[in-house]
């Protein structure tokens, strides 16, 4: 991608949980570190794959860029506004741009709500289109995602879990947003319907020119479907690069240990593979770490690594790594 | 996508091609299960017939309820003798009365027949009141959550510690006190007049409806904390949906069937207390006939004339159990996690 033009900057996104004690008067004793400094940015038309293992924060991340959490901390940048200096009416507005998949098709869907109402509900808070006009538009988009437009006066019930999850895309597809954050959007289904589902995230995203957040634990899915991945742990980024440098030349040893684990889809290359096994558990995320997330299960901590936080730098050009040793 | 295959070829097998179908939503699943559910079916009916009385008891009813013949004081018709022989020896018999006369000679069908109003009356106001309270404050204390959530249930904790009973009796002691009558124009005079204008029922509403909302605060509360945190609420507000609109567009579908069981299920629950004030003199206002005085009025004969209090407590049972299940019925209906069961 040369001179990208980028649709979205996170700097230094921070976000705490309270966790608060007390009957009645109650005090904050602690905070969940679930998002901590985290900076990337997204380019127009991009596929950004963000990976960890549960709890690590992708989620998170994913929701505070759109503000359904709000952020304790840091900005995000999109189109131009900071949207985490935005409230209310003007939130509501900006929403039109970015929209999200969600990850459980089941919960979803508003199950007493018919799938025309769902995919035609976007149209009518924002006034884009209305009466006939929506209906049709409705009937377009179940089109688009590869469902019968006789569908609309059916209820999600009566659906499976994949063309739930069609009708979750219609309706993100609905106000025609620039970005969409697909937070773990096949991990819910067979694999069988995976493969389905993201060919069509694909193909929407080549018709439509979409910028994907592509957030998901499936490392050879977001191999595929991503143009750079970014790496996740204990609530920072371990690493971000274009998905072929990282899966070929991982720097940081979370990373490595997290590649090692993805098994090959060949016999003779399985029996060589070497995992590299980390030891113990993720830290708290109320208590992580001092200095770098990972000392505690990294096989080449040295004494620097408890002190200084390791910055996240470009050792490479495109190439992110936070740790002292690379 | 083979399931969109299978459908069009259903649909050109069928000989046409329909261009939408109808779906079928959850309400008009849980109906066909109420439907199917006989209990229920009888309840409700039992209900509509006991509205039908109770709207037309004027022209239903032989006599007028409060018309007293005090030459029939206690008669009986012949075939309650036959039920109980031993009132044989010292009953008056009287075919005038079908079930009989109580003991300044009224018509004891006729009384039942118009204390159904009351009873019903019970029956559609108390669930009016408490939803209408508790559903607004549970909606909001569990929509808003955090503080307002806590203060606003420790409040309605401490309203339930305090014996609802307790504080009806107080309420009718107070307001019907005939030593401290309330002065004219004070606004506890108008509330004791309105309430001898409509027979007395006018405080038992006010007390049903001051202490049932609570439970039914709690219910809503608890059931906006489980839907709020549902993906489709997020996804509604990533459409950019207000408040207002996802709180009646997203959550209050969602959580009306639980609701409307509770409160079904609540009924029989009001309408023992009001028989319950009545039994105990602090209902209604005599003449106005309600099954719990007739009761009480029957209790003092229970032995000679056990008719007297048998019938009005058969018609209390039978509305009760009507109520009770039709409640269950729906509750069958609408729990999904009875889904496919029975």
């Amino acid at each position: 991608m040369t001179s990208p033009e980028v649709l979205l900057r996170v700097d230094r996104l921070v976000k705490h949980f309270p966790i608060t004690r007390g009957i009645l008067i109650q005090r904050q004793i602690g905070a969940v570190h679930a998002v901590d400094d985290v900076s990337f940015v997204i380019y127009k038309g991009e596929t950004l794959g963000l990976v960890g293992e549960s709890g690590c924060g992708k989620s998170t991340t994913g929701r505070t860029i759109l503000q359904l959490y709000r952020p304790t901390s840091g900005s995000v940048f999109f189109e131009g506004r900071d949207l985490a200096k935005l409230s209310g009416e003007e939130l509501r507005k900006t929403r039109r741009r970015m929209q999200m998949i969600f990850q459980d098709p089941y919960a979803s869907l508003n199950p007493r709500m018919t799938v025309g109402e769902i995919i035609g509900e976007p149209m009518l808070i924002h006034n884009t289109y209305s009466g006939k006009a929506r209906q049709e538009r409705v009937e377009y988009l179940l089109k688009m995602v590869g469902l019968s437009p006789a569908f609309a006066n059916r209820y999600p019930h009566e659906f499976s879990g994949g063309q739930r999850q069609r009708i979750g895309v219609a309706r993100a597809l609905a106000l025609e947003p620039s970005l969409i954050v697909c937070d773990e959007p096949i991990s819910a289904l067979d694999v069988s319907i995976q493969a389905q589902v993201v060919n069509l995230l694909e193909d929407l995203q080549r018709e439509l020119g979409l910028t994907y957040l592509f957030i998901a634990h499936d490392l050879s899915m977001v191999r595929h479907i991503s143009n750079r991945v970014a790496v996740m742990y204990l609530g920072i980024i371990a690493e971000l690069a274009d998905r072929l440098e990282l899966y070929e030349n991982p720097l940081h040893p979370y990373t490595q240990a997290l590649l090692s684990a993805v098994p090959i889809p060949d016999p003779i290359a399985e029996e060589k593979r070497q995992r590299i096994i980390l030891q113990g558990d993720v830290p708290s995320p109320v208590n992580p770490p001092s200095g770098c997330r990972f000392r505690t299960r990294c096989p080449i901590a040295q004494a620097i690594c408890a002190e200084v936080k390791p910055e996240f730098r470009e050792v490479k050009p495109h190439h992110w790594v936070a740790c002292h040793m690379v | 996508m083979t399931a969109q295959l299978k459908l069009d070829a259903k649909a050109s097998a069928a000989g046409g091609q329909p261009l939408t179908q109808k779906g079928e939503s959850l309400w008009k699943d849980a109906l066909r299960r109420l439907i199917r559910n006989r209990a229920a079916v009888i309840g409700g009916i039992m209900i509509l017939i006991l509205y039908f009385f109770a709207i037309f008891a004027g022209v239903l009813a032989p006599y007028s309820y409060e018309k007293q013949t005090l030459t029939d004081q206690n008669k009986v018709p012949q075939w309650l003798i036959n039920v109980f022989p031993t009132m044989k020896p010292y009953a008056q018999v009287s075919e005038n009365y079908l079930m009989g006369a109580d003991y300044v000679g009224r018509d004891l069908f006729s009384r039942i027949v118009y204390g159904a109003r009351v009873s019903l009356t019970v029956a559609l106001i108390g669930p009016f009141i408490s939803l209408l309270i508790g559903v607004t404050y549970g909606s909001i204390s569990g929509f808003f959550g955090g503080r307002v959530d806590n203060i606003m249930m420790r409040l309605v904790d401490v309203l339930y510690a305090f014996p609802s009973l307790l504080f009806i009796i107080l309420l009718m002691a107070f307001f019907r006190s005939t030593f401290s009558k309330p002065d004219p124009g004070t606004f506890s005079y108008a509330l004791s007049q309105a309430d001898a204008r409509l027979g007395g029922m006018l405080f038992i509403f006010i007390g049903i409806g001051l202490t049932a909302w609570e439970t039914m605060a709690r219910l809503t509360r608890g059931q906006v904390l489980s839907v709020r945190e549902k993906e489709f609420i997020e996804a509604a507000r990533t459409i950019g949906a207000t408040n207002w609109r996802i709180m009646f567009r997203h959550i209050l579908p969602n959580i009306v069937g639980p609701l409307v069981v509770a409160e079904t299920l609540a009924i029989p629950g009001y309408i023992s207390t009001e028989a319950f004030l009545s039994f105990i003199g602090l209902g209604v206002n005599p003449p106005t006939p309600s099954w719990g005085a007739m009761i009480s009025d029957g209790a003092q004969v229970v032995r000679t004339y056990p008719n007297q209090t048998l019938f009005p407590a058969l018609a209390l049972a039978i509305t009760m159990f009507a109520f009770n299940f039709l409640g269950d019925g729906l509750r069958d209906a609408l729990d999904p996690r009875l889904r496919g069961t029975q």
